[in-house]
C-alpha cells in the first residue's frame, strides 16, 4: 500500500538547511496498522505530509495507494484519506455541510455523499446541524475521521490522532480506528504516545532525528531490544545474583537490599529453570516479579534517551511543519 | 467548475446564515462616504460623480479584506484538508472570489438604491455596466486578497500589507476629489494608479457617456488587471505547500 524508498525533505530556515525527514524506506502491506512513533520534532508529520502530496520530498520516491507520489499525485489523493494534527472544518460551518462537501470533493454525487454523511453521523455520534466552532473536542476529532473516510479511502493516514483528548474519548477514537482496521482499511497512523502506539498498532516504525531507527509489532520491538525486567526479593540475595548471572543473555544486574533486578530477553520462558536454580542453591524465595519492558525503555536502549527527555529537549517550537 | 461551484457554496454558507452582519459591516465605510461627506461636494450634479467613485471604492475597501477569512482556514488546516483531497488548486481560490463578487455586487445595488434617496440617477443599462467593472475589480482584488493570504499566514502581517497599500490606492484613484485639481505630481501619480481609470470609465459609464475613451482605457485595464491578478493567484494556490 505504500513503498517509499529514500524519502527526504529539507527545510532552509534563515540560511540553516534543516534535514527534518532524512531518506525514510517505509513499507506498509494492504489491511496493516502502522504507528510511526517518535517525539515531536522527529519527522513524523514531515514525512506524512509527503506521502499525502502535500509537502514535495527533496529526495526519494514512493508509491502510495498504487500511484506514484510524483507523477501521479492526483491519483494518490483520490485514494487516500488524510487526518492532519489541526482540525479540518471551518468552525463557521455546519458539521453536515463540511461533511458533505468533503464527499463532493472526492466527486460523489450530492445524494450519494449526503448518504454516507448520514451514516458516518450516526456512527460516530455527531450533531449534524451543529456549527463546527461549537463541538467538543472528541467530536471535532471524531468528525476529522468522519471527512477522513466518507468517501471509502483504501489507505488512511492519521497524524496524532488522540493528541489532546481526554482519555474517554481518547479511547473511543481507538475503538473507531480498530473498526476502521478490521472492515479492511490500511491505516498509517503517527503518534509520540507510547500506549497508544502499543495498542492500536500492528507494526510500528520508531523515528527520531528523522531517521528510522527500529521497526517490528510491539512486542517484537520489545522482546528484541530491551529484554524483560526480573525482580527477585529473597533472603540470600548474593546467592540468587550468582546463580541469575549464570543465565545466558542477563545483563544489567543491580542488588538493592534482599532485591536482586535484571534483564533478560524471554524472561517468562527462563523464570521456570531459574527458579529450579535458586532453590537448588538454596535461595529462600519471597516474591518474583516479570516486567514486560515498556516501548519507552525500547526508545530508551535506541537512542539513548526516554521519550519524555526528547520531547523537553526540543527546541522552542520545534521544526517547521515536522 | 462543479469544484469552483462548491467551494463557492461552502464560503458562502456561513454568509446566508448571517447576510445583514457581513454585508452591512463591509458596507459602514462607503455609507458613512455617502452621508457624511458626499454633500459636502455640493449641488445636485454631484452626487452623479461622487457615487460611481464609491462603487470603486467599496471593491477595494470590501474585497481586499476577503483574504482574511482565509488565514483561519489556513491555521485550523480546514484548506490542507481539502488541498489532500483531489479537488482542483484553482477552484479553491475561484470558488471564494465567486463569493466577494458576489457580495460586491449586492453592496452596489444596496448603496445605489440608497444613493438614489440622496438625488442619484442612472439608468439601468448603465448602472448594469458599472456593475460589470465592478466584477472585473472584485476578481482582481479577491485574488490578490486571497493569495497575499496564502503567502503571509497570520493577520498581523496580512493587515498592515493591507492598510499600507489599499489606502494609498483609495486616495489616488480621484474616488473623494477630483485629482486633476491638485498639484502636477499627485496627479501624475494618479495616473499611474490603475483604479483611477476605473473610476473614471464608471463615472463615464454612469454619466451614460459610452462613447468617452476612458471607458474603453478602463475596461481594457479593469480586464488586464482582473487577468493578471487571477494568474499569480491561481499559481501560487497550484504551488503552494499551506
Amino acid at each position: 500500500m505504500i513503498k517509499a524508498r529514500g524519502l527526504a525533505r529539507q527545510f532552509k530556515v534563515r540560511g540553516h538547511t534543516i534535514d527534518a525527514v532524512q531518506g525514510a524506506d517505509i513499507d506498509v502491506s494492504r489491511g496493516e496498522l502502522v504507528g510511526f512513533l517518535g517525539p515531536n520534532g522527529a519527522g513524523k508529520s514531515t514525512t506524512l505530509r509527503m506521502l499525502t502530496t502535500l509537502l514535495r520530498p527533496t529526495a526519494g520516491e514512493a508509491v502510495v495507494a498504487g500511484c506514484d507520489l510524483l507523477t501521479d499525485p492526483a491519483g494518490v489523493r483520490k485514494r487516500i484519506g488524510y487526518v492532519a494534527q489541526g482540525h479540518g472544518a471551518g468552525d463557521d460551518q455546519r458539521l453536515i455541510d463540511e461533511l458533505v462537501l468533503q464527499g463532493q470533493l472526492y466527486g460523489l454525487a450530492g445524494n450519494e455523499s449526503r448518504r454516507r454523511a448520514a451514516t458516518l453521523i450516526e456512527k460516530f455520534d455527531l450533531p449534524a446541524d451543529r456549527l463546527v466552532g461549537k463541538l467538543s473536542g472528541g467530536q471535532k476529532r471524531r468528525l476529522d475521521i468522519a471527512m477522513g473516510v466518507l468517501h471509502d479511502p483504501e489507505l488512511l493516514f492519521l497524524d496524532e490522532p488522540s493528541t489532546g483528548l481526554d482519555p474517554q474519548s481518547r479511547s473511543n477514537l481507538w475503538e473507531h480506528i480498530r473498526a476502521l482496521r478490521a472492515a479492511g482499511t490500511t491505516v498509517f497512523l503517527t503518534t509520540h504516545y507510547l500506549d497508544e502506539a502499543d495498542a492500536l498498532c500492528d507494526r510500528i516504525l520508531v523515528v527520531d532525528h528523522g531517521r528510522i531507527v527500529a521497526e517490528g509489532s510491539p512486542d517484537a520491538l520489545k522482546g528484541q531490544v530491551a529484554g524483560d525486567l526480573i525482580t527477585l526479593s529473597t533472603d540470600a540475595p548474593s546467592q540468587a545474583a550468582t546463580v541469575a548471572k549464570n543465565l545466558t543473555g542477563a545483563q544489567e544486574f543491580h542488588v538493592d537490599g534482599d532485591t536482586v533486578r535484571f534483564r533478560i530477553s524471554h524472561g517468562d520462558t527462563v523464570l521456570p529453570g531459574l527458579l529450579r536454580d535458586l532453590d537448588q542453591a538454596g535461595a529462600h524465595l519471597l516474591a518474583v516479579q516479570v516486567q514486560r519492558p515498556t516501548l519507552d525503555d525500547v526508545f530508551l536502549t535506541l537512542t539513548g534517551r526516554s521519550l519524555r527527555e526528547a520531547e523537553s529537549a526540543l527546541p522552542q517550537g520545534g521544526f517547521p511543519y515536522a | 467548475m462543479r469544484d469552483t461551484w462548491l467551494v463557492f457554496v461552502r464560503s458562502m454558507r456561513p454568509l446566508l446564515r448571517n447576510p445583514a452582519v457581513i454585508i452591512f459591516s463591509l458596507m459602514t465605510q462607503p455609507v458613512l462616504f455617502l452621508v457624511l461627506f458626499g454633500p459636502l461636494l455640493g449641488g445636485a450634479g454631484s452626487w452623479q460623480w461622487f457615487v460611481p467613485g464609491l462603487i470603486v471604492q467599496m471593491g477595494l475597501f470590501g474585497t481586499a479584506y476577503a483574504g482574511f477569512s482565509l488565514i483561519p482556514e489556513i491555521r485550523s488546516g480546514a484548506l490542507e484538508r481539502m488541498r489532500v483531497t483531489p479537488v482542483s488548486r484553482v477552484s479553491l481560490l475561484l470558488g471564494r472570489v465567486m463569493r466577494d463578487v458576489v457580495v460586491l455586487l449586492v453592496q452596489c445595488v444596496l448603496l445605489l438604491a440608497l444613493s438614489t434617496a440622496f438625488g442619484f440617477r442612472a439608468t439601468i443599462p448603465d448602472v448594469l455596466l458599472a456593475l460589470v467593472y465592478a466584477v472585473f475589480l472584485g476578481v482582481s482584488i479577491g485574488s490578490v486578497s486571497y493569495t497575499l493570504a496564502l503567502k503571509l499566514k497570520h493577520e498581523y502581517a496580512f493587515a498592515p500589507v493591507l492598510s499600507s497599500t489599499v489606502m494609498p490606492l483609495m486616495l489616488l484613484s480621484g474616488v473623494l476629489l477630483p485629482m486633476d485639481q491638485g498639484p502636477r505630481w499627485l496627479y501624475t501619480i494618479s495616473r499611474i494608479n490603475p483604479f483611477s481609470h476605473i473610476v473614471d470609465a464608471v463615472r463615464a459609464v454612469i454619466a451614460g457617456d459610452l462613447t468617452s475613451s476612458s471607458v474603453l482605457v478602463g475596461g481594457i485595464i479593469a480586464i488586464t488587471l482582473a487577468a493578471l491578478c487571477l494568474l499569480w493567484g491561481t499559481n501560487t494556490f497550484r504551488r503552494t505547500n499551506a
